[in-house]
C-alpha cells in the first residue's frame, strides 16, 4: 500500500491531518463546531455546480466554502450566529440541489465526495494542496494572539483595537481553506468531524495551548493514517473511519482523565456564601441569607 | 510593550467625563454624567443592575460613542493604540475545558491584541511570573483557567489588565458572583495595587459596601444619571432620591449602608418599621 | 381573474394527486417544526436541530434500504442521537456544538459504512442524494396519518411543557433556583425535536428540515418578542415559504430547461431566506421608528407579564 499512486494519498492525508488538527484547535475553542460543519457540507454545492459547467470540482468546492464563510459573518452581524450559520447552509445545499438536478450523470462522484476518496489523489492535485495547506498554517500564525483573546474576552480585545467580527471572518475563511484542500481526501461529510474530535481529545491532555495544537496534530494523523490503511485493505470508505474515531478518541480522553482524576483525587472547592445583600430599591429591605 | 504616554500632566485629572449622554434604541440610557478620578484614587461606579453603568464603561473605553460629552483619558481623547486604560470585564468565556493556563490569560494581556505569534519567550515569561506573583496567583500559573474558582479567576484577569502598565483600571462588577471573603480578599488587592502602583481604579458595583473600607471617591448612577464626590456627600436620601426620581431612604447599620425605597414610595416594597413609627427621609442612624 | 390564476398557477396544479399531498403534508411539517423552531433558535441549538435531521435521514434510508418502514428509522435514530449528545454531558453553550458535532461525525461515519455494504452501489448513490435533498413530491399519501399523528402529538407535549420550557430556556438559573428538573428538560426537548425533525426530513428531506426549523422561528423573532406569538407567526410563515415554493416548483416545469423542473427544495429554501432578510428589514424599519420618538424617562423595571426574547442577540 506504499507504492506509487498510493504514496500521493499518504502524502495527501499527512497535509490534511496537519491542517486539520492546527485549525480545528481554535474550531474548538471558539465553539465553531456548526460552522467548521457548515462550510465543508454547503461546499458541496459548488461542486455540483462546477461539475455542471464543466469546471474544476475543487474551485467550485472552494468558492462555496468562501462563500459561506463570508456569508456566515455577514449574517451573524445581524442575527444569531448558529441561525446565520444554518441558513448559510441550507442556502448552499438548496443550490446543490439545483445544480444536481440539472446535471446529468454525476452519481459515482457524488459518493466519494461526500465520504472520501483513498484512490482519487493525483499527483498534480499535491502542489495546490499544499499551496493551501500552507496558506492556511500561515494564516492560523498571524491570527494566532487575536483568536485567543477574542476566544476568552471580546471586550478587552476591542479596547484594545482589534475587531471581534473581523477576526471571526477571517478565521472563517481560513477554516473554508482548510475545507477546500482537505474535502477531496475526507469528503465534505466527514471533514468536519477531523477538525472537532482531535483537538477536543488533545485538549483534555493538556492546558497548555501550544501542546494541545501539537496533540490535536499527533491525533488527527493517527486517525487518518489508521483510516487510509484500513481503507486501502477493506475498501471501506475513509469518512467512515473519520468520524468514528473522532467521536472515540473524544470518548476516550475523557474516560482516561477522569481516571487519572479519580486516581488523584482532589478536594472540590468549597462552596460560596451566600452573601448579605444591601442593595437598591428594588428589592425587600430585610436581610437576606445566612 | 506599551508605555504610558509622556507629559499627561501628572497632576491633571487621569479620566475626565464631561456632561455625556447616551441614546439606545430610543432610549436615553445616561443623561449628563460628569465626573472625574485623580491619579491614584479609588473609586467606586456604584448602582443598581441596569442604571448604566456598563454603557458607562463603553463609552470611556471607546467601544461605545456618546450622544453628547466629552471623554478625555489622561488629559486626551481616547487613543487605542496607546492605552492607558486596563479593563477587567465581566463577561469573560473561561470554560473548564479550555486549554489556557492563567500564565496564557496574563500573556495575552501583554500582546494578545497584535498579530502573530508570540516571541520574546523568557522575556515575556519572565513580565508574566511578575505580575502573577503581584496578585498572589504565582502557584495557579499553570492551573487551568477554567477550572479555577471565581475569585482566583478575578485576580488573573486582574493581571491580564495590569500587565500593560495602565495608569487607570476599569472593573466591571468583579465581586458579583464572590463569596464574602474572596471579596473581601479582591478589594485589598486591588487597594493595595492601586497604593503602591498608584494606578487609578474605577470599580463597579451594585453593593457600596464592601468599597466603603477602600473607596476615595464614588460615583453613584441611578436611571441613567449620576452623583459624585466622598460618600457622605453622595449617599444622601436627599441625592438619591433625587437620582432615582422618587422617595429613598437611606439607613446606617453597624457602619453599613442600605439604600431602601421609602414608603410612599411607588415601588410597593414593605420596609420595617422601627416602634411603629414610619421612618423619616434623611440618614438614620439606629442603635 | 382566471388569467392571473393561470398566469401563478401552472396547468394542473389544483387537479395533481401529489401536489395536493406535498400542500398538506407540507403545511403540516411547517408548523410543527415552527413551533419547535422557536425554542431551538431561543435555546441556540439550530446544530443539534440540523444534525438530528441529518443523522435520522442517515437512519431513515437505511431503514429504507432494508425494508423497514423509513419513518421508524428516522426517529430512531435521530432519539438515540438525541441520548447520546446529553450523555457527552458538555452543557455550556460552546461545548454543547462539540457534542452535536462529534455524535454527527460517528452517525455520517456509520452512514458511509453500511450504504457502502448495502450491495447494490447505485442505489446507494441515489439513497445518498435523497439522505441530503429528499424531495416533497415523493410523498406517498399513506404516510399522511401518521405524519398528521405525531405532528399533533409533538404540539401538545410543547403545550403542556410550555412554561418549564421557556424558563429553562431563558434563564436557565432561575429556572433550577425555583426547582425545575433543568437537565431532564433538556433532554426531554431534544427528544422532541428530534421527532419533529426527524418528521420533516422524511417528508420534505433533511435541507428542508433545518431551513423551517431555524428559518421561520428566527423570521418570527424578529417580527415579535413575544414566545407564544412567535411560534405562531414560525408556522405562518413556513405554511407561506412551503406552498411558494410548491407553486414555483411546479410551475417550474414549464420554464427552462424545459419539462424538467426546478428541485422544490431549492425554491422553499430562498423563500425561507427571502422572509428572513425581509424580517430583518421590517424590525430594522421599526426600530428606526421607536428611535425618532422622543423617549420618557428610562423605567427602572420592564413591565408586562410575559417574558420577552431578544432574537439577535448572539
Amino acid at each position: 500500500m506504499f507504492s506509487g499512486f498510493m504514496v500521493n494519498t499518504w502524502i495527501a492525508a499527512t497535509m490534511v491531518a496537519v491542517i486539520a488538527g492546527v485549525v480545528g484547535f481554535f474550531v474548538v475553542l471558539r465553539g465553531s463546531a456548526f460552522a467548521a460543519h457548515a462550510i465543508p457540507h454547503g461546499s458541496f454545492g459548488g461542486a455540483a455546480g462546477a461539475v455542471l459547467i464543466g469546471a474544476n470540482t475543487i474551485l467550485g468546492l472552494g468558492i462555496f466554502a468562501v462563500g459561506g464563510a463570508l456569508g456566515i459573518g455577514w449574517l451573524s452581524r445581524r442575527g444569531r450566529h448558529d441561525v446565520a450559520t444554518a441558513l448559510a447552509l441550507v442556502l448552499m445545499l438548496g443550490l446543490g440541489a439545483l445544480f444536481l438536478s440539472f446535471s446529468v450523470e454525476y452519481a459515482p462522484a457524488v459518493y466519494s465526495l461526500l465520504f472520501g476518496e483513498v484512490l482519487g489523489i493525483p499527483a498534480y492535485d499535491l502542489l495546490p494542496m499544499a499551496g493551501l495547506g500552507l496558506a492556511c498554517v500561515l494564516a492560523v500564525l498571524v491570527l494566532y494572539r487575536p483568536l485567543l483573546l477574542t476566544s476568552i474576552t471580546p471586550e478587552v480585545a476591542e479596547a484594545r483595537g482589534v475587531r471581534p467580527g473581523r477576526i471571526e471572518t477571517a478565521f472563517l475563511l481560513v477554516v473554508a481553506l482548510a475545507a477546500t484542500m482537505t474535502v477531496p481526501v475526507v469528503g465534505v461529510l466527514l471533514m468536519f468531524s477531523l477538525m472537532i474530535g482531535p483537538a477536543a481529545a488533545a485538549r483534555t491532555f493538556t492546558s497548555s495551548p501550544s501542546r494541545a495544537i501539537a496533540l490535536s496534530v499527533a491525533i488527527a494523523l493517527a486517525i487518518v493514517w489508521f483510516g487510509i490503511a484500513i481503507a486501502y485493505v477493506t475498501n471501506y470508505p475513509v469518512g467512515f473511519f473519520v468520524g468514528t474515531l473522532g467521536a472515540v478518541s473524544y470518548g476516550f480522553a475523557r474516560l482516561w482523565t477522569a481516571w487519572r482524576r479519580g486516581r488523584a483525587a482532589r478536594p472540590s472547592p468549597g462552596g460560596h456564601a451566600v452573601r448579605l445583600e444591601l442593595t437598591a430599591p428594588q428589592l425587600p429591605a430585610a436581610p437576606r441569607g445566612r | 510593550m506599551t508605555a504610558p504616554p509622556p507629559g499627561t500632566g501628572a497632576d491633571g485629572p487621569i479620566l475626565s467625563v464631561d456632561g455625556v449622554s447616551v441614546w439606545l434604541t430610543g432610549r436615553e440610557v445616561l443623561h449628563d454624567v460628569r465626573f472625574r478620578i485623580m491619579p491614584g484614587e479609588f473609586n467606586g461606579l456604584i448602582g443598581p443592575n441596569g442604571a448604566g453603568k456598563t454603557t458607562l464603561f463603553r463609552v470611556i473605553l471607546g467601544l461605545q460613542a456618546a450622544t453628547a460629552g466629552s471623554v478625555l483619558v489622561g488629559g486626551r481623547p481616547l487613543d487605542r493604540r496607546n492605552p492607558i486604560i486596563g479593563y477587567v470585564p465581566q463577561k469573560v468565556f473561561f470554560d473548564p475545558d479550555m486549554p489556557l493556563r492563567a500564565r496564557d490569560v496574563v500573556g495575552l494581556g501583554l500582546d494578545g491584541h497584535r498579530l502573530g505569534i508570540p516571541l520574546g519567550w523568557s522575556r515575556r515569561r519572565q513580565a508574566v511570573d511578575a505580575m502573577l506573583d503581584a496578585v498572589d496567583a504565582h502557584h495557579l500559573a499553570d492551573a487551568r483557567v477554567g477550572n479555577l474558582s471565581g475569585g482566583e479567576q478575578q485576580r488573573v484577569l486582574i493581571a491580564h489588565a495590569l500587565i500593560s502598565r495602565p495608569r487607570l483600571l476599569l472593573l466591571d462588577e468583579p465581586l458579583a458572583n464572590l463569596d464574602i471573603r474572596a471579596e473581601g480578599e479582591v478589594v485589598a488587592l486591588l487597594a493595595r495595587i492601586a497604593r503602591e502602583q498608584r494606578i487609578a481604579v474605577l470599580i463597579s458595583a451594585h453593593d457600596v459596601n464592601p468599597l466603603l473600607p477602600v473607596m476615595d471617591r464614588l460615583v453613584y448612577v441611578a436611571a441613567g444619571k449620576t452623583a459624585s464626590g466622598s460618600t457622605e456627600e453622595v449617599i444622601r436620601a436627599e441625592v438619591l432620591s433625587a437620582l432615582y426620581g422618587q422617595h429613598v431612604d437611606v439607613l446606617r447599620v453597624h457602619g453599613r449602608i442600605l439604600v431602601v425605597a421609602g414608603a410612599e414610595g411607588p415601588s410597593g416594597v414593605t420596609v420595617e418599621e422601627t416602634d411603629g413609627a414610619a421612618l423619616a427621609p434623611g440618614i438614620v442612624s439606629l442603635r | 381573474m382566471s388569467r392571473v390564476l393561470n398566469a401563478l398557477f401552472a396547468p394542473g396544479f389544483f387537479g395533481s394527486g401529489p401536489v395536493r399531498a406535498a400542500v398538506v403534508v407540507g403545511a403540516v411539517v411547517a408548523v410543527v417544526t415552527g413551533a419547535v423552531g422557536v425554542f431551538t433558535v431561543i435555546r441556540g441549538q439550530s446544530f443539534a436541530g440540523h444534525a438530528l435531521g441529518e443523522v435520522g435521514s442517515a437512519g431513515g434510508s437505511l431503514a429504507f434500504l432494508s425494508g423497514t418502514n423509513p419513518l421508524w428509522g428516522f426517529m430512531g435514530v435521530a432519539v438515540v442521537a438525541a441520548g447520546l449528545m446529553e450523555v457527552l454531558g458538555l452543557h455550556r453553550p460552546r461545548s454543547r456544538d462539540l457534542a452535536t458535532g462529534l455524535v454527527l461525525g460517528a452517525g455520517l461515519g456509520c452512514a458511509a459504512l453500511f450504504l457502502y455494504l448495502d450491495a447494490t452501489s447505485t442505489t446507494s448513490t441515489g439513497v445518498t442524494v435523497t439522505i441530503l435533498f429528499g424531495s416533497l413530491f415523493a410523498v406517498s399519501q399513506p404516510v399522511l396519518p401518521s405524519v398528521v399523528a405525531l405532528s399533533a402529538a409533538v404540539l401538545v407535549v410543547i403545550a403542556s411543557c410550555y412554561r418549564m420550557l421557556l424558563l429553562t430556556s431563558l434563564s436557565p438559573d432561575l429556572a433550577a433556583a425555583r426547582g425545575v428538573p433543568v437537565r431532564a428538560v433538556a433532554i426531554a426537548y431534544l427528544v422532541i425535536m428530534a421527532v419533529a425533525v426527524s418528521l420533516a426530513a422524511e417528508t420534505i428531506g433533511a435541507i428542508l428540515a433545518t431551513a423551517l426549523l431555524v428559518g421561520p422561528p428566527a423570521t418570527a423573532l424578529r417580527l415579535t418578542k413575544r414566545p407564544g406569538g412567535a411560534m405562531v407567526v414560525a408556522g405562518l410563515v413556513g405554511v407561506a415559504a412551503v406552498w411558494i415554493g410548491i407553486v414555483l416548483a411546479y410551475d417550474s416545469y414549464y420554464w427552462p430547461p424545459v419539462d424538467h423542473g426546478w428541485p422544490v427544495s431549492f425554491f422553499v429554501v430562498a423563500m425561507v431566506f427571502v422572509l428572513y432578510l425581509g424580517a430583518g428589514v421590517v424590525a430594522a424599519l421599526g426600530r428606526a421608528r421607536r428611535t425618532r420618538h422622543v423617549a420618557a424617562p428610562p423605567a427602572m423595571r420592564e413591565s408586562g407579564c410575559e417574558p420577552h426574547v431578544d432574537a439577535d442577540a448572539a
